[in-house]
Order: structure tokens, then C-alpha cells, then sequence
């Protein structure tokens, strides 16, 4: 049995604690906007924070994240409204939309080590990220916007 | 419009869009008939063309797509696939122009598969917009028509005096208005308007249509995590499936034991999925499917199992074996399949001769999300949710399978995320059915991994381009011969199939608009050794890649600046009927309707050129390109300036792309269109590669098959689009999704001639610049 905190919510599970948080996530408690891309952390779909800081929940297993805080996207704002939420949607930066919760979390975090990033910072960080659909231009833009409004806050 | 929040995603009937290339079903059936000349495939009198030309037609109907709830919510019922390319955005700004209904008030939900009712649903070759723009403004002019006889006769006014303005109809003479729910159950009973008797709007009153701010549709449920894809669906006791499948294409089980995998906790159900046979067309290969109670248990129970296989036919493929083969291939006369003026008289006599040869590996679309698929069996009825392309087919083949009809198997669409083609074959839907079936019915949901995903695509074909031309002492082409050789995507569907399609050589191989007198273009045949399917934008791929290449080295022979001499080989404006140009296939569309318009070519060609500064002041270590072509009935051209470092690293300060596409509908998502066909283009240029061993495929994720990311991406990406702002919307439409890719390529290598003095001939280009 382990327990551990997810979007603020106290959750206890008896199953594989070699399970991925991943699969925990998606599979078990229906939290199915950390997604699937590689399952080799390779593309950064799953990308969750960890007390705050953003980890590939494919490469993290559930013994290991006992006692401690995820927040997924579905938790990142209660009502959509946190500022690269706000950017990514008044840039349109979502084609197919598959990868792009896992860029919003990586950006967060990113946001939130380096309020102002550079474009060169902004590349580093998010380099891990695969999108397919080729959105890579809005997504920089879209940081810098949030940026701008204090996304770090 | 009505975002809807909190959508489950496995009750898929609320999203999604766009945009197919018609191989599924009929229309394979079709095109399997077109000859490869011209001469004999323009078709008799009854030849249809467009969306009529496809299986099941289009539907006009308002009661089919459009229902108004009683608070004037007006519901819009999708019946292509979304995929990234707008699709659900696009249409809808569509029919709210025409129904001059307020985007805010409406909804988009999602069709299931059922072409009969739907019409055709193939989301591919670039065609939603291109064939449903019409009929969809009919659908809300009808309906807008219906609302104003239904007020009309309430208010005892003739019809001529009642408009409808932003969801509300209106008869100013008396001051009265009604809200579209008020009159939604009379405006139902009137009789649907013939389309002879619908008076579309006026494009200069469009309030949506050529807007460049409009917000797509699934935009909150994206960065909210809440869209629902074919992987994310959720059903109650659903089980969790993966399956090993044969590793060689034709391969069989010769042995299983499963011991082990059923001792894993949560496996539920190991089950033997039979091989179909070669050639497998949309239907699953051999595998051992694996239940569980959770993905990650199948996972661990699939890794368990131990399993001997026959490999079969292709048990040797050997990609470097193969292409030895195509280059001996492409080195000697093959079956000629366009001829014009005499090429064998003309080359010699020529001053110079320039020969070249280009190779452009097998790719895997690779979306973001894998191929993924939920079924569950209720009293011999099937119902799939899953994330395809070309829902209809999924459902005749799951029909099939199970030896049901098409009736009692329901396909409901999710949204895709991401496609390129992969998802247009619908074998993991069948897989779905297939592990339900095992399970008494119970829903099953079939995950591919990413190992999966590349082990057993529809590989893009793998091509060796042979180009000669001979050039006058004025340096113009005056002798051209260009042999392509490639495995065709017919050899999924049938044996024995060695030649390119009429699709594919259409795909700019016979169609080159050259002013040349002697022009001959061949296709040895090969065999195929893996599943062939289509990725974004196909055979241009290659043929472009190859063509646009040797047009700068021409270019470069002859001593001329490559843009003018594309220009100049492009030759003077006119108007080319496409079965001149041996392409009797033109997209499916009307060749009168869609000629070879060589004035539209060379327009973005320039405008391209300008835009990105063409003719600039050398800069040291940089390169500008250019490519420049007609594909799924619109004009593109790319520019890419690129910067080679001094140990052979490459990158894009700058890309400009233009597109003229005729009318617009979402400006915003032509460009986003271009922009990720830019990415990809740039991908498959640079480090895109699967290549193959004892019949399997080597890459297995990620970090073989390398994909662009985001420190690789342009710097900037500037899109142009031709006419944008044009108010004349009765030219017809041209392709979206996929044009952007295959100019990029070669503008990209031509980039990197001009930079470096160093030809690429050879895709990938990964380091070949280093040392
Ligand atoms: S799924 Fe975790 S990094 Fe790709
Ligand atoms: S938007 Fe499709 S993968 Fe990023």
C-alpha cells in the first residue's frame, strides 16, 4: 500500500508499486490527459510535475513517488485559466492537441525555475517534447506570452 | 462556439474532423481501375469527379448535420475526423456563415462511422474542405431558409420579408423577431429547399469564413488535459490490451507458450490473433494478444510471453540490399508512362548532360499517439471507439472479421492525435474486436506502444529517383528523363503488384509542368517487401525531393540562378489539362475544373522568393533554396535559408511557405497547417529513417527513429497565403493538409548546396555534412 498526493487529492493504491505512475495515472484513477508517447522517456507526452517539478511519468514508478505531490494537467488550474493555458489558447498553438499537455507542464515548470526565459532557454527546456504536428514556433511564442503575464506566479 | 468542458472520452460522439485519401474502401476499387495513361483514363461520360467520385457522395441534407435546441443551440454534426488540421473548426465556420448563426451558440459533435447515412468520412488527401465547402454551405443555407418560411408563415408575412441576422430571424417591417429555438420544431417540418432554390450568402457579408482569429473548437479541452483520443477511452469494466505481433510482414506463429504471462498479476486473457494473409490490405498480422486488468500489466504479461515465428516471404528484407536494387533498377529502361517529343534522339545531341540519382528511405508517420482502440460485443452488436481516419472502413473491417454486417457494428470516432496516414488503416480496431470477442464481449482497449507503432506501420514507400537531362549550349533543358522506382501502396491490397499507382505517379512523377519538347518518365516495377501505406503528402514526397533537387543542379550546370531557371523550365503561363501530362488521375478532380494552371505556379514561386529576400547578399555559411510544385490541387513553394556551421550542423534562422490553395476558409489553420508541414518536412529531411533487417524494422522508438524537436525547429516560419482576403468564392478549392510538405525537402537540400557547394542526394541528411 502506498499513498501519495495527486492534483491535492490523498490516494492510496495496493497494486504493482513497479507500475509507472503513468499507467497509475491514466488506467487506474482515469486522469488520462498525461499521455502516452514513447513509454521510454523519450517525448515528454507524460510529463507531470513532482513536487513541483517536471518528471516523465512513464520513467517514474509508483514506489518511488510515495508521500509525495503530483499535480497532472487536469490540476494544474481548476478551471483552465492558468497563464500557458490562457497563451496556448490565444495563440491557437494545438493542432492535433495530443502532445501539448505534456508541453503546458513542462513549461510550467520551466516558467516557474525562470520567470523570463530566453528563446535559447525556451529550446533547452522543452527540447524533450516531442511535437509531432510541428507546433514548436507557437509553443515559444506562447511561453513568452505567459511569460509576460507572470506565469511564474 | 460552445466549448464543451468535461467530456468523457470514451463516449466519443461529441468531436473531432478532417481528411483522407479515399484508398479505404470503394474509391480503392476505383483508383485500382485507373490506367496509368491518360489517354485511357479520362473516363466515360459518367466519370464523377470530387466528392460525388468518392464512395457514398456527399450529403447536403440540413436535417442530417444540423438540429436546434430550444434555447437556439445549434448542434453541428462533423462527419470527418480531426487530426490536428481544423477540420471541426473549418466546417463550422462554414455552416454558421450560411445559417448566419452566432459561432458562439454552436456546438460540433462528433458522426460515428456510417458512410450510407454520413457520406464519404475518409479524412484524407487533403479533401474535406476542398469537397465539402459547397455542400456544407447548402446545409446552412437550407436550414436558414427553413427558419425564415417557418417565421414567415407564423407571422403571416411573405418569406421575401423575413432575414435572419446573428441567430435571430427578423421581419423589420412589424419590428418582430424570433430566436431560432422559438421556430426550430415548425422550421423542422417545412420541406428541405432544393439546392436549385437556395440563395447562399453573399462572401462579402461571411462574418466567420476568411477570418484569421478564430479559436479552434477543442482548443480549452486540449490544455486542460479533458480532449478525449482513442487512447484515453474509458468504459466501465473496460480491460486493457496489448498485443506481439509478427515481426516480418507475412510472418506466422509457429509456436506460443504463455505460461509465464498468465502467472503475471492483472493478465486476465492471452489470445491468438490469426494471420491474414499477404496481401493484409487494413486487416491485423499474427500475434498473441495479451488482457489485462491495467496497460502496464499487459505490458509486463506481453514481455512474459515466448513466441516462435515464421517469418515467411520476407524473412530477408535488407533495406541497404534494397536499395542496391532499386539503383540497378532504376539504371535501365522500365515500363514508360508518360512520353512526349523523343528523348532517345534529343539526349544525345545535347551539350551537356547532367545525371543524378536520389534516394529517399521508407519513414513511419509516427503520431503522437499511437494507433489505439476500444470494442466491446453486446448481444452480437460491436461498437469501437478509436481514433481513425476513415471510420467506415473501420467498421466494414471489423464487420468482416467477426462476421457481422455493417449494421450491427457501430464505429464511434474519437479525436486523433495526429495521423499522417497511419490512421487510415484500421487495423488495431479490429484488433479491439478481436480481443473483446476472446473476452466474452467485455470492452477491451487495445494500446500500441511506440515499439509497435514503428515495428509494424505503413511504412512510406523507399524510392531511388534516376534523373537525366540534357542541356543546350544555352544551358536550357532541352532532353528530360526521370525513372522512378518504389514499392507501391497497391501491394497491400493486392499481389503481384510491382508498378506505382495512377495516384502515385500523379503525385508529381508524370505530372511536371516542364517546358520541355522531350520528356519521358518511367517506372521500373519492383517488388514490395512490408506494408506500403501513405504518409502526409505521399509519393510527392520522393518525386519531389528528387525533381526539385535536380532542377537547381540543372540550374547549376547551365550556370543560372536556380529560382529563374524553375521559373523558365516552368515555361510560360498556361493552362495544362493534367491528361496531357499522362495523369489521368488529377486528385479525383474534374481536370476542367483543376487544370495544370503554370501561371499560379510561378506566382507563389515568386512570391515565396520575395518574401524571403532571393537574391540577398551572400551571407558566409548560409544558403537560401527554393522548391516550388502543384499537389492534391493546390500550388506550394518553399523557401529555407539555412546556416551550416563550420562542423556541419545545420539549422533554420528562417522558412517561408506559400500556398495558393483558392479560396480560404481558416486562414489560421492554413498557416498552422504550413507551419507543422515545415517541421515535418524539416524531419524527414534531416533524420528520418526506418530501415530494415531480417524483415524487421531496426528503429523501435524515439531515439532511432528521430523525429525534429523544438532547438531544431525554423527560428521563424513565415506563411503566405495567395489571394488571402479575396472575396471571390467561386474558384475552386485546392488541398490543405498536406501540400506543405514536399516543397520543403528539396528547398532545404538546394539551401544547403547554396550554403556549402555539397549536394544531398541521399535522405536522410544526418551528418553528411560533418568532416
Ligand atoms: S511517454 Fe513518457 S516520455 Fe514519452
Ligand atoms: S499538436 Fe499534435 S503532436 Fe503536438
Amino acid at each position: 500500500m502506498i499513498s501519495l498526493t495527486v492534483n491535492g487529492h490523498a490516494l492510496q493504491f495496493d497494486g504493482d508499486q513497479d507500475m509507472p505512475l503513468l499507467w497509475y495515472l491514466r488506467d487506474i484513477e482515469g486522469l488520462t490527459g498525461t499521455k502516452f508517447g514513447c513509454g521510454a522517456g523519450l517525448c515528454g507526452a507524460c510529463t507531470v510535475h513532482l513536487d513541483g517539478a517536471a518528471v516523465r511519468a512513464c520513467q517514474t514508478l509508483l514506489k518511488d513517488v510515495a508521500g509525495h505531490k503530483i499535480t497532472t494537467i487536469e490540476g494544474l488550474s481548476v478551471e483552465g485559466t492558468h497563464p500557458l493555458q490562457v497563451a496556448w489558447q490565444h495563440a491557437n498553438v494545438p493542432q492535433c492537441g495530443y502532445c501539448q499537455p505534456g508541453q503546458i507542464m513542462q513549461a510550467a515548470a520551466l516558467l516557474r525555475e525562470t520567470p523570463h526565459p530566453s528563446e535559447a532557454q525556451i529550446d533547452e527546456a522543452m527540447s524533450g517534447n516531442i511535437c509531432r504536428c510541428g507546433t514548436y514556433t507557437r509553443i515559444r511564442s506562447a511561453i513568452k506570452e505567459a511569460a509576460e503575464q507572470g506565469a511564474s506566479q | 462556439m460552445i466549448h464543451e468542458r468535461n467530456i468523457t472520452p470514451g463516449m466519443a460522439n461529441v468531436s473531432r474532423r478532417a481528411a483522407l485519401l479515399g484508398l479505404g474502401t470503394a474509391a480503392f476499387v476505383l483508383a485500382l481501375r485507373l490506367p496509368v495513361q491518360a489517354d485511357e483514363s479520362t473516363g466515360g461520360a459518367d466519370k464523377k469527379y470530387a466528392g460525388a467520385g468518392m464512395p457514398n457522395g456527399i450529403r447536403n441534407d440540413p436535417k442530417l448535420f444540423l438540429s436546434l435546441a430550444p434555447d437556439g443551440t445549434v448542434t453541428f454534426i462533423c462527419i470527418r475526423s480531426e487530426m490536428g488540421q481544423g477540420v471541426r473548426t473549418g466546417l463550422t465556420m462554414i455552416v454558421a456563415d450560411e445559417l448566419h448563426a452566432d459561432l458562439a451558440r454552436m456546438k460540433v459533435q462528433q458522426a460515428d462511422g456510417d458512410e450510407p447515412k454520413w457520406g464519404n468520412q475518409d479524412t484524407d488527401g487533403s479533401r474535406t474542405t476542398r469537397h465539402h465547402f459547397t455542400a456544407v454551405r447548402q446545409v446552412g443555407a437550407a436550414m436558414r431558409q427553413m427558419l425564415e418560411a417557418a417565421a414567415a408563415q407564423k407571422w403571416g408575412v411573405p418569406a421575401s420579408e423575413v432575414e435572419t441576422v446573428n441567430h435571430e430571424i427578423l421581419h423589420r417591417p412589424s419590428n418582430r423577431k424570433l430566436g431560432f429555438g422559438d421556430i426550430a420544431a415548425a422550421a423542422a417540418a417545412l420541406p428541405v429547399p432544393p439546392p436549385d432554390q437556395l440563395k447562399l450568402t453573399d462572401p462579402a457579408k461571411f462574418r466567420y469564413i476568411g477570418r484569421d482569429d478564430q479559436k479552434i473548437v477543442d482548443g480549452f479541452n486540449i490544455v486542460t488535459g479533458r480532449a478525449g483520443y482513442g487512447i484515453d477511452t474509458k468504459l466501465d469494466g473496460l480491460l486493457y490490451g496489448v498485443v506481439l505481433r509478427a515481426p516480418v510482414y507475412g510472418g506466422t506463429i509457429k509456436s506460443y507458450d504463455a505460461t509465464e504471462t498468465l502467472k503475471v498479476p492483472g493478465v486476465v486473457k492471452v489470445v491468438v490473433i490469426d494471420p491474414t494473409p499477404i496481401p493484409s490490405e487494413f486487416m491485423p498480422l499474427a500475434g498473441v494478444g495479451v488482457v489485462a486488468t491495467n496497460t502496464w500489466a499487459a505490458i509486463q504479461g506481453r514481455e512474459k510471453l515466448k513466441v516462435e515465428w515464421n517469418d515467411g516471404p520476407n524473412a530477408s528484407y535488407d533495406s541497404a540490399t534494397y536499395k542496391t536494387e532499386l539503383e540497378g533498377l532504376a539504371r535501365k529502361p522500365g515500363l514508360v508512362v508518360r512520353n512526349q517529343g523523343d528523348v532517345d534522339t534529343a539526349m544525345p545531341k545535347a551539350v551537356k548532360k547532367v545525371v543524378a540519382e536520389y534516394y529517399i528511405p521508407h519513414l513511419a508517420q509516427a503520431p503522437m499517439e499511437p494507433p489505439a482502440a476500444a470494442a466491446r460485443i453486446v448481444d452480437g452488436k460491436c461498437e469501437v471507439w478509436a481514433c481513425v481516419q476513415s471510420p467506415q472502413a473501420a467498421r466494414e473491417r471489423v464487420a468482416k472479421r467477426l462476421g457481422l454486417s455493417n449494421d450491427d457494428v457501430k464505429v464511434n470516432v474519437t479525436l486523433l492525435g495526429g495521423a499522417f496516414g497511419r490512421k487510415s488503416k484500421p487495423d488495431y480496431a479490429v484488433e479491439a474486436a478481436l480481443l473483446s470477442k476472446a473476452v466474452d464481449g467485455k470492452p477491451v482497449k487495445v494500446t500500441w506502444t511506440r515499439e509497435d507503432d514503428l515495428g509494424h506501420s505503413y511504412y512510406h514507400t523507399v524510392s531511388v529517383e534516376h534523373l537525366e537531362a540534357g542541356l543546350d549550349a544555352s544551358g536550357k533543358t532541352v532532353a528530360y528523363l526521370h525513372r522512378t522506382v518504389a514499392p507501391t501502396i497497391f501491394s497491400i491490397f493486392k499481389p503481384d503488384q510491382q508498378h506505382e499507382a495512377p495516384f502515385e505517379l500523379g503525385m508529381g512523377a508524370v505530372n511536371v509542368p516542364w517546358n520541355v519538347a522531350n520528356l519521358r518518365v518511367e517506372n521500373p516495377g519492383v517488388e514490395a517487401h512490408t506494408r506500403i501505406g501513405w504518409f502526409r503528402s505521399v509519393s510527392n514526397i520522393p518525386h519531389s525531393f528528387a525533381i526539385q533537387s535536380f532542377i537547381a543542379e540543372l540550374a547549376a550546370a547551365a550556370g543560372r540562378d536556380p529560382k529563374d531557371y524553375l521559373i523558365e523550365l516552368i515555361g510560360p503561363d498556361r493552362i495544362i489539362d493534367p491528361g496531357e501530362q499522362a495523369d489521368g488521375w488529377n486528385h479525383g478532380e474534374d481536370p476542367k475544373l483543376y487544370p495544370y494552371d503554370t501561371g499560379r505556379l510561378k506566382r507563389v514561386i515568386e512570391r515565396v522568393a520575395k518574401e524571403a529576400g532571393w537574391g540577398r547578399k551572400p551571407i558566409q555559411g548560409r544558403g537560401l533554396g527554393i522548391a516550388g510544385l502543384r499537389s492534391f490541387a493546390s500550388y506550394t513553394a518553399a523557401c529555407v535559408d539555412v546556416a551550416v556551421s563550420k562542423d556541419g550542423q545545420i539549422s533554420f534562422p528562417r522558412v517561408d511557405i506559400g500556398i495558393d490553395c483558392g479560396p480560404v476558409v481558416n486562414p489560421d489553420r492554413i498557416r498552422s497547417q504550413l507551419e507543422g508541414a515545415v517541421i515535418q518536412g524539416i524531419s524527414l529531411a534531416t533524420l528520418g529513417e526506418i530501415s530494415f533487417k531480417n524483415g524487421r524494422a531496426v528503429q523501435t522508438n524515439f531515439d532511432g527513429y528521430e523525429v525534429t524537436r523544438i532547438d531544431a525547429a525554423p527560428r521563424e516560419i513565415h506563411v503566405h497565403i495567395m489571394d488571402l482576403g479575396s472575396k471571390d468564392y467561386t474558384r475552386p478549392l485546392g488541398g490543405v493538409g498536406e501540400p506543405g510538405v514536399p516543397p520543403v525537402a528539396p528547398a532545404l537540400a538546394n539551401a544547403i548546396f547554396a550554403a556549402t557547394g555539397k549536394r544531398i542526394r541521399n535522405l536522410p541528411i544526418r551528418d553528411q555534412l560533418a568532416g
